[in-house]
């Protein structure tokens, strides 16, 4: 079944906006991390991200044919035009929410990954083939993480609990359907969103057996950033990420 | 060093197949989950390597420098050890 | 690199003139001194003071540089920038394992830096202003640190020399990737060229000032020198980095801030104007622009991360506990 090349377009920014701007968040603790060698290992996560989304953008500059590059892509669109889902633009909060997302986001995108490389898509199979080593490494290194602030100190037990709590109502974003995901799995494209979470259970309840840790249920799921609808934090973000390319339109860096 | 630091372990690196791990720093941890990871994250970032071995860097014996003539000076001496101290015809080829 | 219970138990050995004498024969041999050796205790504090501060210079340099990570103006150079901020983290990591085989730990080397105690290189307490500065500080910054730094991969100390061989190694890319912004700037349009300009001014000084005071004004100068722990002097190296930056500098097209910045045919060397000495004591003194919120910076990511190491011990022992309570209930 063939995809429309808008369906594919926005399917591509969605991934590839994920990507950027979880990117961009875990950059912000470079230099101010807990202890060295974490000072290491979060931009290694970043460089991985970074560069999936490099590739995704330009992907969806070559599918839209508007001669648009992955820095037009990346940089100059509005806020209602960026497309990634609520859980990554979340403020880092302390290093426990941060491994947390991370976690979540990870242990999302390994199946994803892990299908994608058997795409119909020559291109996007391409892209998965690579990440999905890369995100088998962040689910590691993140799930340990979650343990270990989970069975440490009382004091991160808590931090952890908290974290649980707060980034508990943007799970479910995740694996939303709509007819753009809908469009792209009938095509054999990309997996349904919906078809990952028993993946995504099972490993947050193995790692979360582990840290102690209760998968809490969330009432009130959030939802909007598939449609450019974000949340307050998103705006500052996208002025940080933005300003040199508004204030010297054109210029080539 | 306190009680409360995070001690220190030794990364080994196998650069590839073939060779012997080399050692080529240190990280601290927590423990060797934590070494492990972190041995990769600061050692291998531009493909140095294949295998990793983390040790306790409490866990290594070293030989005493003061004791370094005892030990290694009575091998210098010991030339038919050697192949060269050993005297064969150039007919014979190669052995 | 080595283990620390291993190392620094000799250093009351007694000092006596045969045994400097029998140190220095070494040294001039070009034999390396490595951990568990017996070394005077001015040459173990004069290394643990210098690769500390060496360490502390790369950390707190993740900060001005760590300012524009979130801002960069392109995903190649936004990926090219981390990879470079992320290097120093890793060269401060490797300097200060360097340090613990002299028997002081990262932690009580934190301590000190954070007290206010050690030193640090002093450029990083200038701000990152624009975009520009990140190329300056490439371009500039790294290129004087790789001038100290070649030379240090002979210093007599084997962890230091081989921590900086792998420094070396991967700060190769860090001036290439700075002069590559410059140039794209000095190329690109009238405002990307002066704030190229602009940086050059405000970071050249401070640059020059990297390498030290006077060889006449230095402290340490002389005893670094004939420990082979240093190869070069202030002023040589000083003298050598005006030397190979000034052409790429004109490259550019950019000029130098500097009236007195001239070549001298007949010393084969750029003469170039007296450094503002008042600037670098107030700078290293800790009155810079930027030294309170660099501390401040280092300060709160310490603090706030210790809940973090300590619950990574408290795991620990919990995991270690059970493996051994699973041992012996299957024996």
């Amino acid at each position: 079944m063939e995809v429309s090349r808008d369906h594919l377009v926005t399917f591509l920014l969605r991934l590839a906006d994920d990507h950027l701007i979880l990117g961009h968040r875990l950059s912000e603790w470079c230099g101010h991390a807990p202890m060295l060698e974490e000072d290491l290992a979060m931009p290694n996560i970043a460089l991985d991200l970074i560069g999936q989304a490099r590739a995704l953008y330009q992907y969806a500059g070559e599918v839209e044919g508007k001669g648009r590059s992955e820095d037009d892509l990346a940089y100059l669109r509005r806020e209602r035009e960026y497309l990634n889902c609520l859980m990554v633009e979340r403020p880092n909060g302390d290093f426990a929410h941060t491994m947390l997302r991370q976690f979540y986001f990870s242990a999302f995108m390994h199946p994803f990954w892990e299908k994608a490389s058997a795409s119909t898509d020559e291109t996007l199979a391409g892209i998965a083939a690579k990440a999905v080593k890369e995100v088998s490494y962040h689910v590691r290194h993140c799930g340990e993480w979650v343990i270990r602030l989970g069975d440490g100190t009382e004091e991160s037990a808590a931090r952890m609990k908290a974290a649980v709590e707060a980034l508990a109502p943007y799970v479910d974003e995740l694996f939303e359907t709509d007819a753009v995901s809908e469009a792209v799995s009938k095509a054999g494209i990309a997996p349904a969103p919906a078809s990952l979470r028993s993946s995504f259970d099972s490993t947050v309840q193995r790692v979360f057996a582990e840290a102690f840790l209760d998968m809490p249920e969330t009432a009130w799921p959030q939802t909007g950033g598939r449609q450019g609808r974000h949340g307050e934090a998103m705006g500052y973000l996208l002025a940080e990420l933005q300003h040199i390319q508004r204030t010297y339109p054109g210029a080539v860096w | 060093m306190a009680k409360n630091e995070i001690p220190l372990w030794e990364v080994f690196i196998r650069p590839r197949n073939g060779l012997a791990h080399k050692h080529c720093g240190s990280v601290h941890a927590a423990d060797e989950v934590m070494a492990l990871q972190a041995a990769r994250d600061v050692y291998t970032r531009r493909g140095e390597g294949v295998s990793i071995w983390v040790v306790p860097s409490a866990a290594i014996v070293a030989s005493d420098p003061e004791h370094k003539d005892e030990n290694f000076e009575p091998a210098l001496s010991k030339v038919y050890r050697h192949p060269t101290f050993y005297k064969i015809p150039d007919d014979v080829g190669h052995m | 690199m080595y283990s620390q219970g291993l190392i620094g138990a000799k250093t009351d050995s007694a000092e006596d003139q045969a045994f400097l004498d029998a140190f220095q024969k070494r040294i001039d041999a070009e034999e390396k001194i490595e951990p568990n050796d017996p070394m005077p205790e001015g040459y173990r504090r004069t290394l643990v003071r210098q690769i500390g501060q060496h360490a502390h210079s790369e950390i707190v340099g993740m900060l001005p540089e760590g300012n524009w990570i979130t801002r960069a103006p392109s995903l190649r150079r936004k990926a090219a920038l981390l990879a470079k901020v992320q290097d120093e983290g890793g060269h401060g990591l490797y300097l200060y394992s360097a340090a613990e085989t002299l028997g002081v730990s990262r932690e009580e080397m934190t301590e000190e830096l954070l007290a206010g105690k050690a030193k640090y290189s002093s450029i990083f307490n200038y701000p990152t202003l624009t975009w520009a500065d990140i190329g300056a500080i490439g371009w500039l910054v790294d290129g004087a640190a790789i001038m100290n730094q070649i030379p240090l991969c002979r210093c007599s100390y084997g962890p230091y020399a081989r921590a900086m061989i792998r420094v070396c190694k991967e700060e190769s890319f860090h001036q290439r990737q700075g002069y590559e912004i410059m140039m794209t700037l000095a190329n690109g349009t009238p405002e990307q060229k002066e704030m190229a300009q602009d940086a050059l001014n405000r970071w050249w000084w401070p640059s020059l000032m990297m390498f030290g005071p006077h060889d006449s004004d230095s402290q340490h100068g002389d005893q670094s020198m004939r420990w082979k722990i240093k190869r070069f002097t202030n002023d040589e190296l000083r003298q050598q980095f005006v030397d190979s930056t000034v052409p790429q500098g004109e490259f550019l097209g950019l000029t130098f801030p500097d009236p007195n910045l001239k070549w001298n045919e007949e010393r084969g060397h750029y003469d170039f104007g007296e450094i503002d000495w008042d600037e670098f004591w107030r700078v290293v003194k800790g009155g810079g622009p930027m030294n309170k919120e660099r501390l401040a910076a280092r300060q709160k990511a310490w603090d706030e991360g210790a809940w973090v190491r300590e619950a990574a011990l408290a795991h620990a022992e919990k995991r270690k506990a059970r493996a051994e309570a699973a041992k012996m209930a299957a024996e």
